[in-house]
This record gives C-alpha cells, structure tokens and sequence, in this order.
C-alpha cells in the first residue's frame, strides 16, 4: 500500500479536528474534535509503524505501544474533560465556551457581558 | 524516483488500496459531518461512524489489535460518554442554531490552511514510499504483547499510574456535582450548597 493514502487521510482528519475546535460552540463538541485529533495522530502512528518494522530491521513497535498509550491518555483525558464540564455547567447553568469570559483580559472584560458572570461566580462562591 | 519499483504503480492501486480509500472517504466525510451538524447528539453519532471507519483503517494496515482496542475503548465507552455529557448538560435535542461560535470562517481559513500545507509536505516527502503488507501482520496480539510487555514496561506501569491519577479526580470533580446537586439553576445554588450543608451535617 502506498504510505501517502493513510497519512493524507490522517492529516485531513486532523485539520477536521482543528475547524471543530475553533468553531464549535459547546464545550462537548469541542472534546469530540480533540478525540478526532487524536485519532488522526493515532493513525499516523500506526502507518508509520507498519512501515517502519518491515522497512527497518528493529523498531521495538513503538508507534503501536504509542498509540496504545495515546489511546489511554485520551481516555483519561475525556473523563476528566467531561467531568470539568459537567463542574462547569453545574456552576453556570452553560456549557458554551463563548460565555465563560471570567479570566478574559482586554476590552472585552467591561462589555456588557460581565455583568452578570460576576454576579453569578459571587453567587456560586458563597 | 517516482514510480521506485516495477511492483508499485499510481494507476494501478491494489486492492488493499481501494478499500482503504472508500473507508477514509466514508471515513473524513462522517468526520466533517461531525464537526459541521448543527444536532448535537447526531455528531456524536457520526463520531461513532468516524472512529469505526478509523479501526477498519487499522486492519487493513494490519494493526489487528489496535483496531479492537479502538472498538472497545472510543466506539465503546468514550463516546457513551460523550452521549452522556451531552444529556447530563441538557444539549437541546432538535437543531441549535448557536452549534458554532462567530469565528467559523476563520476557523474554516486556519483548516484549510492546514490542510493544505499537511497534505502537501506529506505527499511531497513520502510519494515514493510503499507499506509492505505482505507476510506475517505487523500488528497482532503477539507482536504487539511481545513488544508492549518486554521494551515498554516502564511506560505501561506509569500509565497505570496516571489512570488511577484521572479516576481520583474525576471522582472528586463528581462529588461536587452531588453536593450541588439539588440546585441545578444557579440562582437556586445556595439553596442547593444549604441544603448539602445541612445533609453533611446530619451524616
């Protein structure tokens, strides 16, 4: 097999995951995105791996046990994500990242939206 | 240095070849139908479409056991997960118009950008280079035990550790969620945080 058809598909889905993220509203959705980043990674570790040990005489399958790990990692890392989420969306009744604006620096800090965030984390630290 | 060996030809692809192309094509469009979807609990279906063309993809690299983690691990439990995330922040069921953000046209010129430079770096740097799939797999239990169990021990055990790490936190991130619990608006918070006060003392 050609190398170049698993890492182009790895890299267009890895540019997927990069539009998800920056354009997405909710915060779950932008967790999909990173998932589908880490897979695009997880699939170039994986073609590289099948290349590499018949091309190479002993490459101990690192990109295998790799992308196990990584495949772990990002369990763990959608747990955690998820439950700061949920911590999020207990606290501020929203899970759209636009609205979170707490540790915003710039102009923005004194637009109306602060208003109401302030009050809600003065009401949420009581 | 195009066209390297006798064997390999751009116009004659194999039919592992094919294959992989019809399953990275169902495969990047359930993507892309994933990040654009306006119903949230539809991209996390089509999240699932995604992450199964990805272990078809590992099989036929012949990663056999990657391929079944990958069933078991993302299409099993993360994106359940994910379903669950999504009904435990009250996602509205039916089409939301808010599903992105304003910034999506730069988002869209970043990816593309990206996707282009990617695209052009890999297939310029690795044209000519072929996967040997014939012989044994490259990836079956065996090898993969073999190699994870004798040169990657170390790594395994820490990450053992770092499990544990995230099932502590994600157990104490949750415990707040069931003081807070009974006050799921924020102006019904400190009745909420009260009445979990009065429970703590009670217990």
């Amino acid at each position: 097999m050609h190398l170049v058809y698993p890492v182009v598909l790895s890299a267009l889905l890895f540019c997927t995951g990069l539009y998800g993220v920056l354009a997405r509203r909710n915060a779950i959705l932008v967790l999909m995105s990173v998932e589908l980043m880490l897979n695009a990674v997880n699939l170039n570790l994986v073609a590289f791996d099948v290349w590499l040990s018949k091309a190479a005489a002993e490459t101990l399958h690192s990109g295998q046990a790799l992308t196990l790990f990584t495949i772990a990692i990002a369990a763990a890392e959608i747990g955690i994500g998820l439950a700061i989420v949920l911590a999020v969306h207990r606290n501020r009744g929203t899970s759209d990242i636009d609205r979170l604006r707490d540790t915003a620096e710039g102009p923005e800090s004194d637009g109306p939206d602060s208003g109401a965030p302030a009050a809600e984390k003065a009401e949420a630290t009581t | 240095m195009s066209l390297a060996a006798p064997t390999h030809g751009f116009l004659s692809p194999t039919g592992v070849e094919i294959a992989f192309l019809l399953v990275g094509l169902v495969t990047f469009g359930a993507a892309l139908v994933s990040v654009t979807t306006r119903q949230l609990v539809h991209a996390a279906l089509w999240l699932v479409v995604t992450l199964g063309g990805l272990a078809v993809e590992y099989l036929l690299l012949t990663a056999e056991f990657i391929a079944w983690v990958q069933v078991l691990i993302y299409v099993g439990s993360v994106v359940v997960l994910l379903l669950f995330g999504l009904m435990l922040t009250k996602a509205p069921i039916g089409r939301s118009p808010d599903a992105d953000s304003g910034n999506r046209w730069a988002a869209l010129t970043v990816a593309v950008a990206a996707a282009a430079a990617l695209v052009w770096v890999v297939v310029d740097a690795f044209r000519a280079t072929w996967i040997d799939l014939d012989g044994a797999a490259a990836g079956s239990t065996k090898v993969t035990g073999e190699s994870l169990f004798q040169h990657w021990v170390l790594p395994f055990e820490a990450l053992s550790v770092l499990l544990l790490a995230a099932l502590v936190g994600a157990i104490v991130l949750s415990r707040k969620a069931k003081a807070d619990a009974a006050g799921p608006e924020v102006p019904g918070a400190r009745d909420g945080q009260a009445a979990a006060e009065r429970a703590e003392g009670a217990r």
